[in-house]
């Protein structure tokens, strides 16, 4: 119930906008300090490998929940939106190639890094945008490919097959963020504002809207709103989250390159998104956190049981189908109805099964 | 837009401001395919006005309202909305300009509840439609949404999940949408299908408490709902205008008696 009131809840009242931390549920309260606890009882393993890759991953297939929960636009270019800032840090800042890494300071790279990936993601939204459906699949599957093979023949700029290595965060305020401890709450920040801004802005007239193209665009049209151009701008504001996640990204693994956007990583992205549940924000996260858990020790157990451990995609291929086919809300869905299930083994009388988070 | 035709559409605004009209249809036909749903219709819409539409089941009457609003754009023709020429332009354009319109088959927001849909109505016909801040408290048209949700008698279930709502109610919030913002010309494509007797008495009484300045123009099968609510009629056969007058006027044609009230067996579409 904690993770669907959230976007339930506040339904009644796009108005209110105090009293924010009184209609915050206690669940949350105990996630965020579990949260900020963490660094105490977890390893640096965990804290940099399991949670730090988590929160970017999460931030990236939070841009794609956003236009795919809110706006019905599946786009498989989020990744690639990310890739590029990862790019623009590495190719601004400073990497280990440093014939082609400008080195501009990081209140320089950071901003530019996200433009620019705001604006390719504003450009392809453009082109995408007049398209419905599986045409939306195909035409950002298709220049997420484009982008990949362009990275991998361009040598000039984004150093061809290689890509870029050292990309590190700035040192700043004398903390290393690179450090596990430091870069877990980095990420955790990024992906708190992230989060926040996503549920925020959904309760905004622009989300509401948004969430009106995606149930009724003939409609919006004639309640006076120009769909194009909505739909145009939802593309620019997931690339800024996505941008923000490939930031945080290109820290985490310190590299980029073109496979970091290759088909592997965009559907890894989709996949994320609707296991973890596409219709609520936090999904993302709890996507990504099983994604990496499935990545990060699927290996072992599968060597375990002396299979190659390349194998592990297959577990992963597997989980996404049984998602699909049971909890097509992924695994909140999942959640809810257990919760649900034992509600009303509690109280016959109210035993009505709690939907999902809408339609 | 030229700087020569930017001239001629504001004499031509001028010009509407004399003669008056909300609404003028030139010879406005659209195919579809082979068929054509309405072919050369003419007629004018005084502002203020209520209109009926009749006609039986496939005659074009909702392809009429398609043409205006601008969900479809007419095969040839022209349309002047308080006297601009609107024939190309986009259908938020058209809303801009004070036009709204209900849908035969409603068309709401089945994932957002009835207060967001009504306060989604408000807003698309405002200023701020990408403002990422929410609303405050105190935003004009959170009230006024509020009162449109109660003019259509949905208080009740103002927090509820459009798709969960009953058939009725649906057909009340189609209208609610259609009141927002400050309309000048409303399209009602047989709001009164599918309602109970009662809920047909509150339509009426809705429709008869606009304001006078805010004319409509209603499709509706049911004579008794359309000649109660309109002052003018105009009968719509095989895409064509068939007959104009008076509700009067309109009930005593031998014609249309033989054509549509005569054998009592008008199809409800
Ligand atoms: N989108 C469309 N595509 C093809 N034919 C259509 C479409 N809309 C309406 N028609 C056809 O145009 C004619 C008029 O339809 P319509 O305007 O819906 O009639 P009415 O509302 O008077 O019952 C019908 O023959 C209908 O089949
Ligand atoms: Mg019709």
């Amino acid at each position: 119930m904690a993770l669907t009131d959230q976007a339930r809840a506040p339904a009644p009242q796009p108005g209110s906008g105090f009293g924010v931390f009184s209609r915050v549920p206690g669940a949350w309260w105990a996630t965020g300090f579990i949260l900020l606890l963490m660094p105490l009882v977890a390893g640096n393993f965990w804290l940099f490998q399991v949670f730090g890759w988590s929160f970017c991953l999460g931030i990236i297939a939070l841009s794609l929940m956003f236009l795919a929960g809110y706006g019905g636009m599946v786009s498989l270019v989020q990744m690639t939106v990310a890739v590029l800032a990862g790019y623009v840090v590495a190719i601004l800042g400073n990497s280990g190639v440093e014939q082609i890494s400008v080195g501009l300071s990081w209140w320089l790279y950071v901003p530019l890094a996200i433009l620019i990936a705001t604006g390719f993601a504003t450009l392809v939204g453009a082109l995408a945008v007049r398209t419905e459906g599986i045409y939306t699949i195909m035409i950002t599957l298709a220049i997420a490919s484009a982008f990949f093979y362009f990275t991998r023949q361009n040598y000039g700029i984004f150093n061809g097959y290689s890509g870029f290595n050292l990309v590190v965060p700035p040192r700043l305020f004398g903390v290393d963020w690179r450090q596990p401890t430091a870069f877990y709450y980095l990420s955790l920040g990024g992906a708190a504002v992230c989060y926040a801004a996503v549920v925020y802005v959904s309760r905004s007239p622009f989300g509401l809207a948004l969430q009106g193209v995606r149930d009724n665009p003939r409609r919006m049209a004639s309640l006076g709103f120009n769909v194009t151009a909505h739909r145009i701008a939802a593309y620019a504001f997931a690339g800024v989250v996505a941008a923000i996640g490939g930031i945080l990204l290109v820290w985490q693994t310190s590299q980029v390159a073109p496979y970091s956007g290759g088909i592997a990583a965009v559907i890894d992205i989709l996949i994320i998104a609707v296991v973890g549940g596409i219709r609520r924000p936090i999904g993302a996260f709890v996507g990504a956190f099983i994604f990496v858990l499935l990545s990060t020790f699927s290996p072992d157990v599968l060597s375990a049981f002396g299979l190659s451990n390349e194998r592990f995609k297959l577990v992963i291929g597997v989980g996404f189908l049984v998602v699909v086919f049971f909890s097509p809300d992924g695994a909140l869905g999942l959640w809810e109805r257990w919760r649900a299930r034992r509600r009303s083994a509690v109280d016959p009388l109210t035993g009505k099964a709690v939907a999902g988070g809408g339609p | 837009m030229s700087a020569a035709a930017g001239g001629i559409s504001a004499a031509d605004r001028l010009g509407s401001v004399t003669t008056g009209s909300a609404l003028e249809l030139r010879g406005v036909t659209k195919l579809f395919g082979a068929l054509a749903a309405i072919s050369d219709v003419t007629m004018t819409v005084a502002p203020g006005e209520r209109r009926a539409v009749l006609g039986s089941n496939g005659a074009g009457k909702t392809t009429l309202f398609n043409c205006v609003t601008g969900d479809f754009l007419p095969t040839s023709g022209a349309i002047r909305l308080f006297g601009e020429d609107v024939t190309r332009f986009p259908a938020h354009e058209r809303i801009r300009r004070g036009l709204r319109r209900t849908y035969q088959i409603s068309l709401l927001f089945g994932g957002l509840s009835v207060a967001d849909n009504v306060y989604l109505a408000c807003r698309g016909v405002n200023r701020n439609r990408f403002s990422l801040l929410r609303p405050r408290p105190s935003d004009p048209l959170l009230t006024r949404a509020e009162e449109l949700i109660e003019a259509v008698h949905l208080t009740q279930a103002r927090a509820r999940l459009v798709s969960e709502l009953s058939y009725g109610q649906q057909r009340q919030l189609e209208i609610a949408l259609a009141l927002a913002g400050a309309p000048r010309l409303i399209l009602f494509d047989e709001p009164a299908a599918g309602l109970s007797p009662t809920e047909r008495a509150e339509l009426v009484a809705i429709l008869g408490n606009l304001p006078p300045h805010v004319g409509f123009i209603i499709i509706e099968h049911d004579m008794d709902v359309a000649l109660r609510v309109a002052t003018k009629v105009t009968m719509l056969h095989n895409g064509r205008v068939f007959k104009e007058g008076t509700p009067a006027e309109i009930e005593d044609d031998p014609e249309v008696q033989e054509l549509y009230l005569g054998d009592g067996t008008h199809g409800h579409g």
